[in-house]
């Protein structure tokens, strides 16, 4: 098909500025990269403009050196791992029954989930219902209070209202299927894209948070990666139990800069590793739930 | 009489006959309830009861008294919050942070997924998106983390750029008069990506007939993006931008508190941060109660308004 002229100065156009946002976006990334493999000095001496400058793993070693880093890194999995469990089950069994026609009083019970959505006790409340049970400053804290997310759970209604056809469920009926068994035989088996869509939408809400514990923790063994991060990364706190000396060499060495690169890239790096295998799975999430919303 | 009575009887019997077509469909599917048990509890202890415990908010609240034992105070808590010397400025901050936000951050998914939609190469077409929906990923923390590291006023990739050129380096970070700009902007780099998603979906839904009669009509690139394409997003637009505005008294809480530092404060604090300040860390659980439950009420209003807007201006809207 022939350009006109317009039409070719336009695509040109179209493809500078798809290019300019591509550099933007990138640049602050390979920067970011380029400096947690360089040397401390060359770091502190802003060297680093496109590549690594005296390439060194002095960064990383400090990183996974630093013990709160550690502790961190193992809440965080536990909280992601344990959370995600909690979610997609209990939005699965949310999700299944309210997505049944015949399910008396649908609408009301719809209405009970979506009103959450528009209006709720705020901070203040919610906090003193969880203290009033006894989470606070325990690793339930990080789990319980967020197990469903309403959003997620349309998605997953959807899903299920969309794709499970009716037929399959009631001929299950019709063989003597109980309700529950059908969830078990039928819909479990016929759900792995949409499980895993909202798996890894809860899975990554739990491991960016850092609301969650900022609020409810108090004892820094229990703290996930955001807060350690959050002390590293925003409020410049250092591990108070690492040596003196070790961090007067530190900090003549500007190895607390450097630190703090490596340290965005060892924190993102799983997120931003998984992320290109799972991207479809994003899209298709956000489309679910783009049609019924 | 004897037509009315038959009536009434008919009534009856047609109620009698509802009523027991609905016990019959709970009693077959009773085991359905029974799932839906579980999360119905959930909602009812930490979605319901912080409903029923922000009544706090009319009460002078001491925890050893309990929600029902503290005296009621009525409007007190609310006459002190507007009439506190932070009022307007919180009120100017979470309007201002927010429809900033809006204004810059709106359009430009849309303009980005345009022109992702109009470019031709498919490997191009993919990197731009895998690259630009990245950033979503980065948490929060990271994201202030790398704002402050690029701002720092040593060793930061913009001052040692502005000393290239010539420039004397600034701390950026401590001025209240840039503390908007460097948020909304940075949000916007970190979601614009991701945003743009759900409109090369909707894009991508767009009938290609329609498209292909423009061309051959002989509409050029541009005339068919704002004809065709823009139209037909409209729809999906309309319904982010009544959630969004709903959103409007709601600036996220947790990328403020983290680029808060004593010297942007007067444009920095929100309310969704003094409600926290106040409410946990200085334990006026009744005054920040009564902070939030304002905030609740106005989004719960402004989210019905601008449904309602949206309902008489064209046919889309979310209820």
């Amino acid at each position: 098909m022939k350009l006109s002229r317009g039409d070719r100065v336009f695509m040109a156009f179209n493809y500078a500025f798809l290019i300019l946002v591509l550099l933007i976006v990138a640049y602050p990334l390979i920067y970011i990269l380029s400096s947690s493999f360089s040397s401390p000095r060359a770091v502190v001496a802003g060297r680093v403009w496109l590549w690594p400058v005296e390439f060194s793993l002095r960064g990383y070693e400090a990183v996974f050196k630093n013990a709160q880093v550690g502790t961190g890194y193992w809440n965080s999995i536990i909280y992601t791992v344990v959370g995600t469990a909690i979610n997609v089950v209990m939005t699965i069994l949310a999700a299944w029954p309210l997505s049944r026609k015949d399910l008396y009083g649908r609408n009301w019970l719809m209405g009970f989930f979506t009103f959450t959505m528009l209006f709720s006790g705020g901070l203040i409340a919610t906090y003193l219902v969880v203290q009033g049970l006894g989470m606070v400053d325990k690793r339930a804290a990080m789990v319980i209070p967020n197990a469903l997310s309403i959003w997620n759970m349309i998605v997953c209604r959807t899903y299920f209202q969309t794709t499970i056809p009716d037929e399959l469920v009631e001929a299950a009926e019709l063989d003597g299927c109980s309700d529950i068994r059908t969830i078990w035989h039928v819909v479990l088996p016929l759900s792995t894209p949409i499980i895993a869509v909202i798996s890894l939408f809860y899975a990554v809400g739990h491991w960016n948070s850092y609301f969650q514990a900022l609020i409810y923790l108090t004892s820094a063994d229990l703290y996930p990666l955001q807060i350690v991060l959050r002390n590293i990364l925003v409020l410049h706190q250092f591990d108070a139990t690492m040596i003196m000396d070790v961090e007067e060499i530190m900090m003549r060495e500007g190895m607390k800069d450097l630190l703090q690169y490596s340290l965005i890239v060892v924190a993102s790096a799983p997120v931003l590793a998984l992320y290109p295998f799972a991207q479809k799975y994003f899209v298709r999430g956000i489309m679910i739930g783009s049609l019924k919303g | 009489m004897a037509v009315a009575s038959s009536r009434t009887t008919q009534v009856r019997a047609s109620h009698r006959t509802h009523h027991r077509e609905a016990w019959r469909r709970i009693r077959r599917h009773w085991q359905l309830y029974l799932v839906l048990l579980l999360p119905l509890i959930y909602l009812a202890i930490f979605r319901y009861w912080p409903m029923y415990g922000v009544q706090i908010a009319f009460r002078d609240f001491t925890p050893v008294e309990g929600i029902t034992g503290s005296p009621w105070i009525g409007l007190v808590h609310f006459e002190r919050f507007f009439n506190s010397y932070q009022f307007w400025d919180l009120l100017r901050n979470t309007l201002g942070i927010s429809v900033y936000s809006l204004l810059a951050g709106f359009p430009i998914p849309i303009i980005l997924a345009i022109a992702i939609n109009e470019a031709r190469r498919y490997y191009f077409k993919k990197a731009v998106q895998m690259v630009t929906y990245a950033p979503h990923f980065i948490s929060t923390v990271v994201m202030v983390g790398i704002i402050l590291q690029f701002l720092d006023p040593r060793i930061g990739l913009i001052n040692k750029a502005i000393a290239e050129l010539g420039g004397a380096p600034a701390n950026f970070i401590a001025r209240p008069d840039l503390f908007q700009s460097i948020y909304v902007w940075s949000g916007v780099w970190q979601g614009m990506g991701y945003a743009s998603i759900i409109y090369i979906a909707a894009l991508s839904s767009i009938d290609p007939q329609l498209e292909e009669a423009a061309i051959i009509d002989g509409a050029s690139r541009l005339q068919k993006i704002l004809y065709i394409d823009l139209p037909g997003i409209m729809p999906t637009a309309i319904i982010l931008l009544i959630l969004n505005v709903g959103q409007i008294m709601n600036v996220g809480f947790e990328k403020i508190y983290l680029m808060q530092n004593p010297l942007n404060l007067t444009t920095s604090e929100v309310i969704s941060t003094y409600v926290y300040k106040v409410g946990l860390l200085r334990a006026q659980y009744s005054f920040a109660a009564a902070v939030g439950l304002f905030n609740s009420v106005i989004d719960l209003v402004l989210l019905v308004t601008v449904n309602q807007i949206a309902r008489k201006i064209g046919d889309t809207s979310l209820w």
